[in-house]
């Protein structure tokens, strides 16, 4: 029984890798700032853990900073893969461009929030 | 369509020609000589029609500034006005600072903390506009005209909406029924400068912008619903239910298999840009990441993740069984996770629990038993059949109708309208004042009754056209919408049903319009604090007894004079007495609100105490036993002491009763007879006659006669009655020398 799962596991983890591995090169870009983003995220959280969360209000701006933006940035990635029929007119400088604005407003308000 | 302009392009020719001297008398009305394309026809006629219906919103709501004066309304209002002037008058830093020690005498209160400033700065920013353009209103105008100004913005919402979820016919019926409505009238009249007059176009908005972003995927409008939703908050206390019923919204497009690429888009946005937002208002403060009542949209929000991880995994996987077993680890595992960190955090009391005000929406029985403060408010009460008719009428039964178009033809947009009228619905069962949110959803999916209906039945009498001009090629084919529609050769009346039924639904509209407008008239038009009535020659009488008492305080007392009432005229008095006053309607701190319950229903002595210990100058009733009016003090009375007995056990309800009865005559309770708000309504009233036939000291509001006409006041000396002795004030006399 555990060897069999551990076999399904080894055969899930090998099967994603080869998959992953034939990704557009931009498509992996996005991976990579999502995971830097969640990372960050991941650390204050530690951080917090660590000294709490007296000004409660900067933890969340920096937490949800790094939520919001990876968030922004899978939104961006579904509208820019070439592969997802529904987005298939919209130019990828305009989800870009959307993708930015989002983020402007989105840091304005955590700098409002920062205390 | 086509067909009927070539004739009369021919006509047009020959009229040019002929007419040309009065060319300004022929071009005026007729579509014909502008030589216009049915597009550019209909285009004209759509924006006609919307203009015709922002103006008829607007006017609908000014039948009190008509009949009265431009005043604002009822109590809360009140407050709404003097913390706007205070805003155009401080600036806004002051403003979201303000600590007034003018109300809750000692404790005083954080205003700039405890209100929603949605409102306050629409308002002040229309000032300023008018301002910078030389239009040098007062601020008092605008605060009155407010309300209408965005009853008529929302019928525009209406209309991009009804457009979103069927199409223009939908969008404009759906103007026209929102912009005479009842429900939405009740609460946006002219004056009626409260919350909610704001809160329904934002909250619209938002569910506006929410729905063309499920339906487009674009993450532009998924911003403009966030800042839809941030404009709510900041406007009503009622941005809960957005909060809810969209990750419900959600959740139901999951579970029946809708789940896309552009529903992750248009939620997460929203969910993320707007809970930042709304954590910017102070009185929301960190609620979104610790209030129970918020955490549905916290779950939901993970779970798309999950979704959105498992879609990626099982399209780089290809292969079912490798997914199956994947599919069942994470499900598994996410779930426990998830239960697992909502149990800690509600067990822990890091997430509160859901606040009495909303929880006894879900439990109508809860707040009769714990919180009577929030069962006295007559708003809170749950509705009654007369209520729904009164407000709704024919579109309680075009709602049924209309939900059936919607499952017709389901789509993401159809599901959240049904979502939205079902849920709002239930909530406006439990609370009348609730009956103002379940409107716009009863409005857009009556229209869309309406109009399927109506477009069904004249496709049905159009087909006649296409049946006569088998000739003309153009008329075949630019009828697009008929040519789908044959006459059914079995049924050889249908022309004249389709008449009829057409004729009975214009009928069923020309009703609506004159109820909703009798209604606004009779009903929803009433300023509640200016009173009238039809004298014995059939003249108005008006009762201005309210504002006299007001201004008496303002100028006959000294400016640090405390006040002492009932919570319900506490705004009031602050903003027209510009007094301090003890309690008010925000009615925050229930302990203070039992005290003055309690120096209320007490003995003149004890109640001498409790004024002493609150430094209380100055007391204020409200009487109607004079003019029969209904909603004077004593009719409240029984509510100040269930509040005062909550708090303090030494007031028992019993006590005021006689056989389970109020009464105030001579068969009342000894305590009822003698307590302080007794005694001060029915001060001299034993001596004055009221009615002809009737003996002196008979209550007209009660219908008997008082039982205990000799009343003497130690304590306290009568200071100012007003002219129909709806208001009283009594001045707390200083404390004797003690020898």
């Amino acid at each position: 029984m555990v060897k069999s799962t551990t076999k399904d596991a080894q055969d899930l983890f090998r099967s994603l890798r080869s998959a992953y591995v034939a990704t557009p090169t931009n498509l992996k870009l996005i991976d990579m700032y999502v995971c830097f983003a969640v990372f960050t995220a991941l650390i204050q959280v530690a951080y917090m853990a660590l000294v709490g969360s007296f000004p409660f209000n900067s933890f969340l701006s920096g937490v949800l900073s790094c939520i919001g933006t990876a968030v922004l940035a899978v939104c961006l990635r579904i509208q820019v893969n070439k592969e997802n029929k529904e987005f298939k007119d919209l130019a990828p400088e305009r989800a870009f461009a959307d993708f930015v604005l989002c983020n402007i407003v989105l840091h304005l308000i955590i700098i409002n929030f920062l205390g | 369509m086509g067909g009927k302009t070539e004739p009369a392009k021919s006509e047009s020719m020959a009229t040019a020609t002929t007419r040309s001297p009065d060319l300004i008398n022929s071009s005026f009305f007729s579509f014909k000589s502008l030589k216009l394309k049915t597009k550019q026809q209909e285009l004209l006629l759509r924006i006609s029609i919307l203009g015709l219906v922002y103006i008829l919103a607007f006017i609908a709501r000014l039948f009190s500034v008509l009949r009265y004066e431009s005043m604002i309304h009822e109590f809360d209002p009140y407050f709404n006005y003097r913390t706007t002037l205070f805003l155009t008058e401080k600036g806004f830093y002051e403003f979201w600072n303000w600590f007034d020690s003018e109300s809750w005498y000692p404790l005083g209160r954080i205003i700039g903390g405890t209100l929603y400033p949605g409102l306050m700065v629409t308002a002040a920013l229309i000032y300023w506009a008018l301002r910078f353009l030389r239009f040098f209103v007062h601020i008092r105008e605008v605060c009155v005209l407010t309300a209408p100004f965005f009853a008529s913005n929302t019928t525009l919402v209406a209309y991009f909406f009804g457009k979103e979820i069927w199409d223009t016919g939908a969008g404009l019926v759906a103007a026209v029924l929102i912009a005479i409505c009842p429900g939405y009238i009740s609460r946006s009249v002219a004056g009626s400068y409260d919350n909610e007059a704001v809160a329904i176009f934002a909250l619209l908005l938002t569910f506006y912008l929410f729905v063309k972003a499920v339906n487009t995927g674009s993450l532009a409008w998924a911003l403009g619903s966030a800042f839809g939703y941030f404009y709510m908050v900041s406007a009503w206390g009622g941005y809960v239910f957005i909060i809810n019923l969209v990750p419900l919204y959600v959740l139901v497009l999951l579970i029946t298999g809708r789940y896309s690429m552009r529903l992750y888009i248009a939620y997460n946005c929203m969910y993320i840009l707007g809970m930042l937002l709304a954590m910017q208002i102070r009185f929301v403060g960190f609620q979104h990441v610790q209030s129970g009542e918020h955490m549905g949209a916290m779950g939901v929000f993970l779970l798309m993740q999950v979704f959105y991880f498992l879609d990626w995994v099982k399209y780089q996987l290809n292969d079912t069984k490798l997914f199956q077993t994947f599919l069942r680890i994470t499900v598994t595992s996410a779930i426990l996770v998830g239960g697992i960190a909502l149990g800690v955090g509600t067990a822990s009391g890091y997430i509160s629990p859901w606040t009495g005000r909303f929880y006894s929406l879900l439990d109508p029985t809860y707040a009769k038993d714990h919180i009577p403060i929030i069962a006295s408010v007559s708003e809170h009460q749950p509705t009654a059949w007369s209520s729904f008719m009164f407000d709704y009428h024919i579109l309680l039964f075009l709602f049924p109708a209309g939900l059936y178009f919607c499952f017709k033809r389901l789509s993401d947009a159809t599901i959240f309208i049904v979502m939205y009228g079902l849920t709002s619905l239930y909530f406006a069962g439990v609370m009348v004042r609730l009956i103002l949110v379940a409107t716009p959803a009863v409005c857009l999916i009556s229209a869309i009754a309406v109009s399927a209906t109506v477009k069904n039945l004249t496709s049905l009498l159009r087909t006649k056209q296409k049946v006569s001009q088998t000739g003309s090629t153009k008329g075949a084919g630019s009828s697009k919408a008929s040519s789908k529609v044959t006459l059914d050769q079995s049924q050889p009346f249908q022309k004249n049903g389709a008449i009829a039924l057409l004729v009975g639904v214009f009928y069923l509209l020309s009703r609506y319009a004159i109820h909703c407008t009798w209604v606004t008239s009779e009903a929803y038009s009433s300023p509640s604090i200016v009173l009238a009535a039809r004298g014995a020659h059939g003249n108005r009488i008006i009762f201005d007894d309210y504002r006299e008492a007001y201004y008496w305080l303002r100028q006959n007392t000294p400016t640090d004079a405390k006040i002492m009432s009932w919570w319900d005229y506490g705004y009031q008095i602050t903003a027209m007495g510009n007094r301090t006053v003890i309690v008010d309607n925000n009615t925050w701190n229930n302990t203070h609100i039992a005290t003055v319950g309690r120096a209320m229903s007490s003995y003149e002595d004890e109640a001498y105490d409790i004024m002493r210990s609150l430094d209380v100058n100055y007391v204020l009733v409200v009487f109607g036993g004079v003019t029969g009016y209904s909603s004077d003090d004593i009719n409240k009375f029984l509510w100040m002491v269930r509040i005062g007995g909550g708090v303090f056990p030494v007031i028992k309800e019993p006590d005021y009763l006689v056989n389970g009865e109020f009464r105030v005559d001579k068969g009342a309770s000894p305590k009822m007879l003698n307590c302080l708000m007794y005694k001060l309504c029915y001060y001299r009233f034993g001596e004055l006659t009221t009615e002809y036939g009737k003996p002196p000291g008979y209550d007209r509001a009660r219908g008997v006669e008082i039982g205990n006409k000799d009343i003497k006041l130690e304590h306290l000396e009568e200071a100012y009655t007003t002219s129909n002795w709806i208001v009283r004030i009594y001045r707390v006399k200083p404390p004797t020398n003690r020898l």
